[in-house]
């Protein structure tokens, strides 16, 4: 069952007596209009795009200088090679989801909806639209990160699949965190209390991780949280991928020892269990 | 006979500790305008919200060109066209770029839903204001682009919820006029209003309703009828207790009393020299008459009559959704 096969369940109901085909072009159409306006809202308010144009330089910058001159790193190496990765994943942890959640938080509590579920389309292309314009802006932050990463001295020690692969496992996991974002936008009232929530859930996740810091001599329970941690397999996974140094290799747990195929069993799993839960709330969120 | 496009039998919904709907029966024939007249609360809204499927009746059925509006909601929505009460176009978007969305979404090809726009936007006077963010609309501009909004796919079957409410007297005969344009295109339109004259100009048949019921149904004339032929309108030159006696005769109905005892309105019958007679019983008793007019019933009459209340006051139920 692929994500889409859930997304329609909830159109299935619907009589609908198109091909399965020709409903699926007629989804992905649907939620290809939608990203389409999604991004009309970026032009028309480039502010919005702050978390990742601004905030990724700002943050690679601030971290690489501030930690690289206290940081030794267990089993050696430079700090800014080790940082990279990880700010890339902290960078998208922190707004692919916010971005979803805003801004279905706001579709769902205004008219536009309303106008949208009288039309002849998919409504799960709603959420599956709003998520497609939240990947274009974590590709677009992923090139921040590592722009800023370049200036400041960052290397990859890989080929272009291996640096390609680390972008890739990077953008799956924050497109899978979208869907997560999807449900709280979906959960809660508004797109304010989407933003506060979001972050309470999202700010602990980033940091209880292996993104800015080894977390080798972290104290055993807090270690054991921090390697079974989906952020600290997604950093460990862009670290081995592009060559860069990382010490969460020597950690024994299963995660750390396999962070790619962690990092990918991660995001199918978030994405899956997020996808339905996001599919019914916005089910529960527009039936009277 | 061939059934009807619009359908509603029975219908309940209830929100919350509201019963908005309390058994609410509605048809409306091809080609005709069905108006659904009641105040604030009445249900309107949700009646509407039930025949456009976004909101599941209790109990009830309803059907929209033959299709059961809860089991077979797609077929409803690819023949029907909503213009709800707030306004459901993206503010962020120009007015062209909501009319090409919603024209993508409703199956149009990207070359023709560009087309549809730009036709929807000269008939409704947008030309101007077509590549402006609707943000920057006046309340009158913004009413014209949802409704172009819902003509986009050329639907059989329209849904106006309160179109002009909140409109200037000009706007609002801009809408009259596309209004009735629609209806010569053969359109089949639900249009729901708090304007009794809305309703008096437009509908072939009115359905008034208040706290979720239908309590008068038929044409404009019909509704009229049931006032009394004429009206008559008093405004005596002090408070009488004794006027509303002395003018028994020539009343249908009991009269309605205002302003402290001052003004009476009458229902009565065609009499010649109707107001002369009035003026004359209520001189036998010694009351002056500064004012008296002889009219045809509007529908406010009809309203009071049917409600006990003004159709510009609230029920007691909360306007629902």
């Amino acid at each position: 069952m692929t994500a889409v096969d859930v997304l329609e369940s909830a159109a299935a109901l619907e009589t609908d007596r198109a091909p399965s085909a020709s409903r699926l072009a007629e989804w992905i159409r649907d939620a290809w209009v939608l990203t389409r306006r999604n991004l009309v809202h970026v032009r028309r308010e480039p502010a919005q795009l702050s978390d990742v144009t601004v905030q990724p330089i700002l943050f690679t910058l601030l971290f690489t200088q501030l930690f690289g001159a206290a940081m030794v790193l267990p089993g050696g190496g430079s700090y800014i090679d080790f940082a990279v990765g990880g700010l890339l994943i902290m960078n998208l942890v922190t707004s692919a989801p916010m971005g979803t959640a805003v801004g279905l938080g706001s579709d769902i509590s205004t008219g536009i909806i309303d106008r949208f579920r009288t039309l002849a389309m998919k409504r799960s292309a709603i959420v599956a639209g709003r998520t497609f314009s939240d990947l274009l802006a974590s590709i677009m932050c992923a090139f921040f990160v590592a722009a800023a990463g370049l200036v400041v001295g960052w290397r990859p020690d890989t080929g272009a699949m291996g640096l390609l692969a680390g972008f890739g496992v990077a953008l799956l996991f924050g497109y899978s965190l979208s869907w997560f974002g999807a449900c709280i936008g979906l959960a809660v009232r508004g797109p304010e209390s989407a933003q506060s929530i979001g972050l309470i859930i999202l700010f602990p996740l980033a940091f209880v991780s292996n993104a800015f810091v080894p977390t080798n001599n972290l104290p055993t329970w807090l270690g054991t949280i921090a390697a079974w941690n989906p952020v600290s397999a997604a950093g460990a996974a862009v670290r081995e991928l592009w060559g860069n140094p990382n010490p969460s290799s020597t950690i024994s747990a299963w995660p750390m020892q396999h962070p790619v195929a962690a990092a990918l069993i991660w995001s199918v799993v978030i994405l899956a269990i997020c996808a339905v839960t996001a599919t019914w709330l916005f089910k529960r969120r527009t039936t009277e | 006979m061939t059934a009807p496009v619009i359908e509603a039998v029975r219908l309940t919904k209830r929100y919350d500790d509201t019963q908005a709907l309390a058994g609410v029966d509605l048809y409306a024939d091809k080609g005709t305008l069905l108006g659904v007249l009641g105040p604030n609360g009445a249900g309107k809204s949700t009646a509407v919200r039930v025949l456009t499927t976004l909101a599941r009746p209790d109990s009830g059925c309803a059907r929209v060109a033959g299709f059961d509006v809860v089991t077979q909601a797609a077929e409803v929505r690819r023949r029907i066209g909503v213009t709800a009460q707030d306004a459901t176009v993206d503010i962020a978007l120009t007015g062209r770029q909501n009319l090409v969305m919603i024209g993508e979404l409703s199956r149009l090809a990207r070359t023709d839903a560009k087309r549809r726009a730009g036709d929807l936007l000269s008939r409704f006077d947008l030309v101007d204001a077509a590549d402006r963010v609707v943000k920057g609309y006046s309340g009158g501009m913004r009413r014209r682009l949802d409704l172009a909004a819902s003509l986009v796919t050329n639907p059989p079957i329209l849904f106006l919820d309160e179109p002009t409410t909140g409109l200037d007297p000009t706007s609002r005969a801009a809408m009259w006029d596309v209004i009735r344009g629609l209806l010569d295109g053969g359109v089949t339109v639900l249009l729901t209003t708090q304007y009794l004259d809305e309703a008096d100009q437009l509908a072939h048949r009115i359905a008034v309703i208040d706290h979720g019921r239908v309590i008068a149904d038929g044409t404009p004339a019909e509704l009229k009828a049931q006032t009394g032929r004429q009206r008559v309108d008093v405004r005596l030159s002090r408070p009488a207790a004794g006027a509303a006696d002395a003018l028994a005769a020539f009343v249908t109905a009991p009269p309605i009393i205002g302003d402290g005892g001052r003004t009476l309105s009458l229902a009565v019958d065609d009499a010649p020299g109707l107001g002369s007679r009035v003026v004359e019983a209520l001189g036998t008793i010694g009351v002056g008459v500064d004012e008296v007019t002889v009219h045809r019933p509007s529908l406010d009459d009809v309203f009071f009559h049917l409600t006990g209340h003004a159709a510009g006051e609230a029920g007691t139920g909360e306007e629902a959704a």
